[in-house]
């Protein structure tokens, strides 16, 4: 396929003439892909591993993204989102990462409690706790290993020009790259999307979610803890060693005074939440906060261009699911694009890109009214709103059926899937 | 893809025969105007030949896959190569209308020659390939001339053309004369059943509008047998016969057993001929 768009010619290097600064030739691709975070990599990398020439662009400097400073967060990983890793060759570069071997959802103080054990779904566990940093390196890695792709960073996309029969960009430094399509894997603030008009659906509550990691005394099993308490929702989840990786919500507000704390203070605060159950507890790191907001792309298409992603869509940590909703977009459009390329048709061209849609567009807004119902069921301490919950939760952990239900949703194995997600080659 | 890069200079130095007239030969100077006036839509799936870029993903695969099982073409190796699995292949399309089915050809690796009877085509067709970067040898000239000369195809496609011409078994014979020894055939075309007049005309022309009316004539379909016949009278060895079906609520064709409406045949030049 690359070799079918006009190859760079190799400038005269016998010129006698020294005047003219030589210019770049423009650099040829199948597929462009703007933004080489958690999304653009895996996908670069599971494109080139079928044999599409592609180029990910990424205005940070690689050597920073991996810094703990720059990304201190850990990311749960879906079983499915592990299976589609381990496909693109991504996964045996991951150098740590804790499975989830029980996840258990508590509400408040009731003694209800909804529990998944793996041991329901027969293999395997539900998921694996990943550093951030952790897996830049790993994809870091496997962009290295994988021929036909390649990340040009620290280098922005300046100027994107989706014409009829293809897509030129500029980056920030001036070089010139042509594709047949462009993905927008540019975050949440997706300048592409901007740029191609396409309007987003978003809400903001008056919370903010902390983060932060805390190290304690007896280790956690593999367990993982949703708590549900009047704020918010409490996670507790399991990191190597004896480490628990912490994400809470509070009233923005109170969020804003809890991260001024002392550190003593915020121990305490830690505690309080956490309880005693592994002991005592220390936080180690830093604290992070981010206010809580749900967004939605219109559309996930546009002339020449897909968004995958927090482009497309956007959660807050509560479900744990922004990552893993990224990664089922990369699964799907990776699959449509290397069908189509395997069938000789331009990958850019619209029937190709309406398949994506087809197939992300309504998964992406299920999650987000389910992500959005929950935190306002569980952001409630009304009396009888809290004795439904309780009943609910208890009444699901009685039925088998529907608890295998939520569970596969939780490890991502639901509905018709790519070919990634279980974990087959594209 | 040396193949796409740069045109290939012809293998056979023969000559490239100047555009004819086409009512000279097998073509039916009514179809040709017809066609002629529709070539600008060929490239907009949602345009006139919206049934076709719905068709194409099946057909090309079909093509594809029995290329590779037939001629054991490349298409085993790992990445870039998987995309060029008829690399080293000269395939020649017959009426290839606006390049539906040349530019993908073109992309998975084969030399193209497209020809067509209609000069908008022609010129429509080597318009959009080369806005699309390939090299596409595409030529205004009926098939007969062609067989005239000593250029020779690994791969010939004649799709939904032979219920277009006035005279299928001379149109047969001079694909026949064009294929090296082993060469394969592929032939769609649209049955002569009930069915096919309710689905092709009623159906798609008149009640969907997918189509022009007019585009077909139902009484020149072509039933699988006589098909055979004319293969058969051409030197050819059919291969297989598959039936294409169309599922309209899930907006997609699928390979069937069924040959009641379109169908495609597969057919080769003996090696020893
Ligand atoms: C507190 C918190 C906890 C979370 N926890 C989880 C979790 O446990 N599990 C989970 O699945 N998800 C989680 N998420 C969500 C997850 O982190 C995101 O969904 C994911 O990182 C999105 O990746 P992305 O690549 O789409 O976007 P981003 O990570 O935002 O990457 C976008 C990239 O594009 C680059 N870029 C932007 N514009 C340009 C340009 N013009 N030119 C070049 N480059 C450009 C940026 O430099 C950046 O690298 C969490 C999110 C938060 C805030």
């Amino acid at each position: 396929m690359p070799d079918a768009t006009a190859k760079p010619e190799a400038s005269p290097s016998s010129s006698p003439l020294p005047a003219l600064a030589p210019v770049p030739a423009p650099l040829a691709a199948d597929v462009l892909i703007v933004g080489g975070g958690l999304i653009g990599l895996p996908l670069g990398v599971a494109l080139a591993g079928a044999g599409l020439e592609t180029i990910i662009l990424d205005r940070e400097d690689p050597a920073r993204v991996v810094d703990a400073a720059f990304d201190g967060r850990v990311s749960a990983i879906a079983f499915a989102s592990q299976a589609a890793l381990a496909a693109i060759g991504v996964w045996h570069h991951v150098a740590e990462a804790q499975p989830i071997l029980d996840i258990r959802v508590v509400d408040g103080t009731s003694p209800f409690f909804l529990h998944y054990d793996h041991r329901t779904l027969g293999s395997g566990p539900l998921g694996w706790m990943v550093e951030n940093r952790v897996l830049r390196q790993a994809l870091q890695q496997a962009v290295a290993a994988t021929p036909r792709v390649r990340l040009l960073a620290p280098a922005a996309a300046a100027h994107v020009e989706r014409g009829p029969h293809g897509v030129s960009a500029r980056t920030d430094d001036g070089r010139e790259i042509r594709a047949a399509i462009v993905v927008a894997a540019d975050g949440r603030f997706s300048p592409l999307r901007e740029a191609a008009g396409i309007p987003t659906l978003s809400w903001r509550y008056a919370q903010a979610g902390i983060v932060c990691t805390i190290a304690h005394e007896r280790p956690h099993q593999g367990v993982a803890t949703e708590r549900f308490l009047p704020a918010g929702p409490f996670a507790m989840l399991p990191m190597t060693g004896n480490r628990s990786s912490l994400v809470w919500t509070e009233p923005a507000a109170l969020a804003a005074a809890m991260m001024t704390l002392p550190p003593a203070e915020f121990r305490v605060e830690v505690a309080r939440r956490f309880g005693d159950h592994l002991g005592a507890l220390e936080v180690v790191g830093p604290r992070w906060t981010y206010p809580l907001a749900l967004h939605h792309a219109e559309r996930y298409i546009a002339h020449r261009l897909a968004l995958a992603g927090d482009a497309a869509h956007g959660m807050h940590p509560i479900a744990g699911q922004g990552l893993n909703l990224g990664l089922r977009d990369v699964a799907a459009l990776a699959e449509i694009l290397v069908d189509a390329a395997r069938l000789g048709l331009d990958i850019g061209d619209e029937g190709v890109l309406e398949a994506y849609q087809r197939r992300r567009r309504f998964d992406a807004m299920l999650l987000l009214a389910v992500t959005d119902g929950l935190n306002r069921l569980f952001s409630n301490d009304v009396a009888p709103v809290r004795l439904v919950r309780d009943l609910g939760l208890a009444a699901v952990n009685r039925m088998p059926p529907l608890k295998r239900l939520f569970m596969q949703h939780a490890r991502g194995t639901l509905g018709a899937l790519p070919r990634l997600l279980t974990g087959q080659p594209l | 893809m040396p193949a796409q890069a740069t045109p290939q200079p012809d293998p056979t130095g023969a000559a490239t025969p100047e555009p004819r007239e086409a009512s000279a030969n097998t073509i039916d100077p009514a179809e040709v105007a017809r066609f002629d006036a529709m070539a600008e839509d060929w490239w907009n799936p949602n345009g006139p030949f919206r049934p076709l870029h719905q068709l194409n993903p099946l057909r090309i695969a079909y093509i594809r896959d029995q290329i590779a099982a037939r001629l054991g073409t490349a298409g085993t190796g790992g990445g870039g190569e998987r995309m060029r699995p008829l690399k080293g292949l000269r395939l020649l399309d017959v009426g290839c209308g606006g390049g539906l089915i040349c530019e993908p050809m073109a992309r998975l690796g084969a030399s193209v020659v497209g020809i067509d009877a209609a000069a908008r085509n022609i010129a429509a067709a080597a318009r959009h390939a080369q806005a699309m970067g390939l090299a596409i040898d595409y030529r205004h000239q009926p098939v007969e001339t062609l067989a005239t000369g000593s250029e020779r195809f690994d791969v010939i496609l004649a799709l939904e053309i032979l219920e277009h011409v006035a005279d299928g078994e001379a149109f047969l014979a001079a694909c026949a004369s064009l294929l090296v020894p082993g060469g394969l055939l592929v032939a769609a075309t649209l049955n002569r059943t009930a069915r096919s007049f309710a689905y092709a005309i009623v159906g798609a022309e008149y009640l969907l509008r997918w189509l022009p009316r007019g585009t077909h004539d139902w009484r020149r379909f072509i039933r699988p047998h006589e098909l055979a016949r004319s293969l058969r009278g051409a030197g050819l060895t059919l291969e297989t016969l598959d039936g294409a079906h169309y599922d309209p609520l899930a907006g997609r064709w699928s390979l069937s057993r069924d040959l009641g409406v379109n169908y495609m045949a597969i057919a080769t030049r003996p090696a020893g001929a």
